[in-house]
């Protein structure tokens, strides 16, 4: 196993995961029977597999959400999708490569796919910034964006991001002033727009491509208001944000779980045992067929139609009650 | 419905830092000690530096709407704890304590009141109110506060106040950021003017949402605004940030801030800009000809 590319509670499932290939290996190469062994430890392992992965704790879906052999928005563009055409710029300032958008085919559907990318090689991920959008980024997708509606395309967003860029740069470019644009111009786009959140959902990052028809999340995702570390930082600074990080994952309820009983989101996208990453082609074959159904059910919805819901669907957003003594 | 008014004498004090209590009181700016009645009269603005020391909900409507009168909505709007925040202090007692010390339920306070004669939907955010946070409460308001300029045809004002989303709402707070702007594109699509005044600080969810909308955007000199917090900002880039960072000057030098204004021409400034908004192709119900009021000055003794 390459250090850098498991985590820790994974360790003893691929630990004995190699001992089977191992052994499996041997037993050919030296002929020598082992199916009973064999079989006994394929016991253990999927006991074991069960074991670990089958009630994660909110911090161990964060883990995982992060894990460095999850798939990310390309990997996923390029299992569900054909011909897709990566389209560059806000016409503004620049390009960021956080970013990713353009054309391609769902099946037999164009659409705009939009997303974050956080890159997977050093080279990459420093390239993409880790997946942390600058302003021109979520001016990027909108004016893309601008451009599906008009042509009457829908719109597949897939939300994987760490949080929005927070340096002078993006400061200085209106990081928030794009954001709140956004929103504002995606409330009205008279096209269906899907929205998946694969990995991480951190904030105004992500809301900032997040306000759409359908917002699906993978069953390893989150999506939060803020990330455990900085909500960690606010409320246990003195005794260490990092080791508090897990403490405040459960406090902020950011899994799909917890997002779908607050009634947030409206699918969790099943993953393969263990994680997406475990079978990134099972992960984008379930993926696929959610966002499809969900094109075809808003496909039937005249634009009028289409932006009533969505508006309901974030008016009714919030808990309350009215106390008129007050 | 209730009628919110202020006592002409004798104002609350809506902020313990800020507001100060004594006779005298140092400036937060320049160090220099000023006589207390000296600073009221002059709605907390230093007279040597023009330090805008932080003012309440209160202050603001005394000093923009006509008489000092807001006809209050909402006023009773509780929040709940959704996500049974765990944390050193519970949530709940989190909302008691500031209700306790500020007398309202949650971070804004909304209403009509009248600017210049003229009926605006009005908003006001409360910083003493944990940190004028954005929960449910806040976004339920602002997004009946933006309904009801609809629904009235009259301009929308807002003064916001605010450190963002309130974290202990977790998801719902975030959301709010969505249903403030999804009902601010149906504004814009009515034609009824926005005027976003900015005051210190408006940052984060706030000033990613609907601070960031308004037709014309107005701070008070020397706010903090921003997306990303200071301390967030230095760590991620290790250095230390420049002088003047994040402020209305800095805000207002990269384009994203329409003018800067002195607390003491705010509501002067409101009257002229209402004035040009409300034109013939707008959605506002009293419509203005081409005449413009005098500039400069206060138009009536807000006090």
């Amino acid at each position: 196993m390459r250090p850098g590319t498991y985590l820790d509670f994974e360790k003893p499932v691929l630990e004995l995961e190699a001992r089977i290939r191992d052994m499996r290996e041997f037993a050919n190469d030296e002929n020598v029977e082992l199916t009973k062994e064999l079989r006994l430890l394929e016991r253990k392992l999927d006991k074991l597999t069960r074991e670990t992965f089958a009630s994660l704790s909110r911090w161990q879906r964060v883990q995982l959400a992060r894990h460095p052999m999850r798939p990310y928005t390309l990997d996923y563009v390029e299992k569900m999708t054909t011909g897709f055409t990566a389209l560059h710029g806000d016409r503004a300032y620049g390009d960021d490569r956080a970013m990713v958008a353009g054309p391609a085919m769902l099946s037999d559907r164009p659409v705009l796919i939009v997303g974050q990318q956080k890159g997977r090689t050093t080279k990459e991920k420093l390239a993409n910034n880790f997946g942390m959008c600058h302003p021109e980024g979520y001016r990027k997708a909108l004016r893309l964006m601008t451009l599906a509606a008009r042509y009457g395309r829908p719109i597949v967003i897939l939300i994987d991001t760490p949080g929005a860029f927070p340096g002078v740069e993006a400061e200085e470019r209106g990081q928030a002033e794009a954001i709140a644009r956004n929103l504002r111009e995606m409330a009205l786009l008279p096209v269906p727009i899907v929205i998946a959140i694969i990995g991480e959902g951190a904030s105004g990052g992500a809301l900032g491509i997040g306000l759409g028809d359908r917002i699906l999340m993978m069953e390893n995702s989150w999506y939060s208001v803020i990330s455990p570390e900085g909500c960690a930082a606010i409320l246990w600074r003195s005794e260490g944000a990092v080791g508090n990080a897990p403490r405040a994952a459960e406090s902020l309820r950011l899994a799909a779980d917890d997002l779908l009983e607050l009634g947030i989101i409206d699918r969790i996208i099943p993953e393969p045992l263990g994680g997406a990453h475990r079978d990134a082609a099972a992960s984008a074959s379930m993926l696929k067929a959610v966002i499809l159904e969900s094109l075809i059910e808003l496909g039937a919805l005249k634009p009028d139609e289409l932006i009533a819901r969505r508006r309901d669907k974030f008016r009714k957003i919030g808990v309350f009650s009215e106390d008129d003594t007050f | 419905m209730e009628w919110f008014r202020k006592a002409k004498a004798g104002l609350t004090r809506q902020d313990k830092q800020d507001i100060p209590d004594g006779l005298w009181t140092k400036c937060g700016g320049c160090g220099e000690i000023i006589y207390a009645r000296e600073l009221e009269r002059r709605f907390w603005v230093c007279p040597s530096c023009e330090y805008h020391f932080r003012i309440g909900h209160a202050e603001y409507i005394r000093l923009l709407l006509d008489d000092g009168v807001l006809e209050e909505y909402d006023r009773g709007l509780i929040s709940g704890d959704p996500l049974k925040f765990k944390d050193k202090k519970k949530y709940p007692e989190r909302i008691a304590d500031a209700q306790q010390k500020t007398g309202l339920a949650d971070a804004v306070v909304c209403g009509i009141g009248k600017i210049g004669g003229r009926a605006v939907s009005f908003s006001v955010m409360e910083f003493a109110f944990i940190g004028g946070s954005m929960g449910s409460v806040v976004g339920e308001k602002v997004a009946r506060a933006i309904e009801r300029a609809m629904t009235r045809r009259i301009p929308l004002v807002i003064v916001a106040c605010s450190g963002g989303a309130r974290m202990q709402e977790g998801i719902l707070s975030l959301m709010q950021m969505a249903k403030t702007s999804f009902l601010l594109a149906e504004l814009v699509e009515a034609k009824i003017p926005y005027i976003s005044v900015l005051t210190n600080p408006t940052t984060a969810g706030v000033m990613a949402s609907f601070a960031s909308l308004g037709d014309v955007i107005i701070a008070e000199p020397g706010a903090q605004l921003g997306f990303a917090g200071p301390r967030v900002i230095r760590e991620t880039i290790r250095q230390e940030l420049p002088p003047g960072f994040q402020s209305s000057e800095f805000f207002q030098e990269h384009g994203f801030l329409d003018k800067i204004v002195k607390r003491t021409e705010l509501k002067p400034t409101l009257i002229n800009l209402l004035t040009f908004l409300s034109g013939p192709n707008s959605g506002v119900m009293e419509k203005t000809g081409s005449t413009l009021p005098m500039p400069g000055g206060l138009p009536e003794s807000p006090a």
